[in-house]
């Protein structure tokens, strides 16, 4: 183990690169699924305006914890959350918070495209009219067009907004999803495996808006494929077993992790 | 190369091929350190067939690197290797690189050889010699620590790199004087200047290999603030 790295309860961390903001700070985390333990005391501080790569084998507990991010695991009645995690400082799990604002400010984008049976406009102004963002007709297009926009999807669909959203190809549903989730001006977005129902050129437009929307969110994304966390993260969490194991800067893990575990899953051995 | 993983990969194609990397790395090693070898012999037997020899089996090493090449652009393209097996990679790229300009260095010393065979004998040779057989050594130990994974060895050669330039140096300052003494030997003196050069550059692609193998092994790089002896101005 090198000395330069930092182990605390099992998980060794990188020493942060720069000083990015922490935009989700989470902290002894642990969660169960009935009397399942599916995470353990999970400590991690992500940084805004990056991107985040969650990785690891099936059921390691990655997709649950960024499930914890916007509360997703509240739908499920067995599953329970302890400790603590905040955005901003604030601590989303308290009871004051209500989880709809939350998710409103927290957007996720799953692993097949998920429109609504609506027109691509009304699936991108859907989300603006229920948390009242727009008081004008106007002012809903013009939410509507930066969002596409910015999901580089608008020249492609500027003069087919009234048909459905299920309509597209499956890259242009999962533009058209975020695209949806960026119209509600959130903060974080999470990717559970946006990219594992597109072929390579879907995905890499992807990656591509993931790359561009760096400039202005905080992304989390979970991925089975190492090489997209490589290109797309610049931060990496490899989780195993429902333990962190290893948190530091995308290039350190995938040239010199530390953990053998990490090791192991990285270069394809037998763990 | 043995890094501190020693698990195989899933897929076994990998592991194998990585393994043939590292044997052919280690077989143009052996090459490279038997013409520097047999250079050094060739001058102390004022043997010009051995020399040739040298001469002829510098081919064999340009083949060598070529084929590692490629193995190499295969691996990268095919395997996308990661964490060690990148660093174990890289390092047999590099290496490589370094085994064939020793491979280079040893026929100009032999080509050099061949001509000092046609003069008179000088005195300078044993201490060339000598000079030949340190560098000679360190080659070896750098590349015992690249087959078995132990860094010691190359983190020894790595310090002690400044013991090559001081021979260096003092085999510099003799040469000068004994042809400033004696200006026959100005023909032979020159090649034996260049023959000592050529060693210490020998020398340094040693320490370069040193400082791969120890990248490759943990994954950090050895500070460049090493050691550096000697006077300045020799060139």
């Amino acid at each position: 183990m090198a000395e330069d790295a930092n182990v605390k309860a099992g998980t060794v961390y990188h020493p942060a690169e720069g000083n990015r903001k922490v935009k989700v700070a989470a902290s002894g985390v642990d969660v169960f699924y009935a009397d399942k333990q599916a995470l353990h005391d999970v400590s991690v501080e992500i940084g805004d305006r990056a991107v985040t790569a969650f990785i690891g084998p099936s059921g390691c507990g990655k997709s649950t914890f960024l499930r914890c991010i916007n509360r997703m695991n509240d739908t499920i009645d067995t599953a329970r959350v302890s400790g603590s995690i905040r955005i901003d400082g604030e601590e989303i799990n308290d009871r004051s918070v209500d989880p709809v604002l939350l998710r409103a400010r927290v957007g996720m984008v799953f692993q097949k495209p998920n429109p609504f049976p609506k027109s691509i406009f009304d699936n991108v102004a859907y989300g603006p009219r229920i948390h009242g963002l727009a008081v004008s007709k106007d002012e809903l297009d013009s939410i509507v067009e930066t969002s596409l926009k910015k999901a580089g999807l608008w020249d492609e669909v500027a003069d087919r907004l009234d048909q459905p959203g299920n309509s597209l190809s499956g890259g242009q549903q999962q533009r058209l999803v975020i695209a949806r989730a960026i119209a509600v001006n959130p903060e974080v977005i999470l990717m559970d495996e946006p990219c594992s129902a597109l072929d390579p050129i879907a995905t890499a437009r992807i990656e591509e808006l993931i790359d561009e929307l760096r400039e202005n969110y905080c992304l989390i994304i979970v991925t089975h494929s190492m090489a997209q966390a490589a290109r797309v993260s610049q931060m990496t969490a490899f989780f195993h077993l429902g333990h962190l194991v290893e948190f530091g800067p995308t290039e350190e893990i995938f040239t010199n992790p530390r953990d053998r575990r990490t090791q192991d899953y990285i270069t394809g051995r037998f763990g | 190369m043995t890094t501190p993983v020693q698990g195989h990969h899933i897929v076994r194609a990998f592991s194998e091929e990585l393994e043939q990397l590292t044997a052919s790395v280690a077989t143009m090693g052996g090459l490279a350190e038997s013409l520097v070898s047999d250079a050094l012999d060739a001058i102390a037997a004022r043997d010009s067939d051995l020399a040739l020899d040298v001469i002829q089996r510098d081919k064999r090493l340009d083949t060598l690197q070529r084929d590692i090449e490629r193995q190499i652009i295969r691996l990268l393209a095919l395997r996308q290797p990661l964490a060690s097996d990148l660093r174990v990679c890289i390092a047999a790229l590099k290496i490589a690189a370094d085994l064939e300009r020793i491979g280079d260095l040893a026929k100009n010393i032999a080509r050099r050889t061949r001509e000092l065979n046609e003069a008179e004998p000088l005195a300078l040779s044993k201490s060339i010699e000598r000079m030949g057989r340190l560098v000679q050594g360190h080659l070896h130990e750098v590349l015992d620590a690249y087959a078995s994974g132990e860094i010691g060895g190359a983190l020894g050669v790595w310090q002690r790199d400044d013991d090559v330039d001081e021979h260096y140096n003092t085999l510099f300052r003799e040469l000068l004087v004994c042809m400033a003494e004696d200006p026959h030997i100005v023909g032979p003196g020159a090649h034996l200047l260049f023959i000592a050069k050529n060693l210490e550059r020998v020398g340094d692609h040693a320490t370069n290999i040193a400082e791969v193998v120890h990248y490759a092994v943990t994954g950090t790089e050895l500070l460049a603030d090493r050691p550096k002896g000697g006077s300045s101005g020799t060139p």
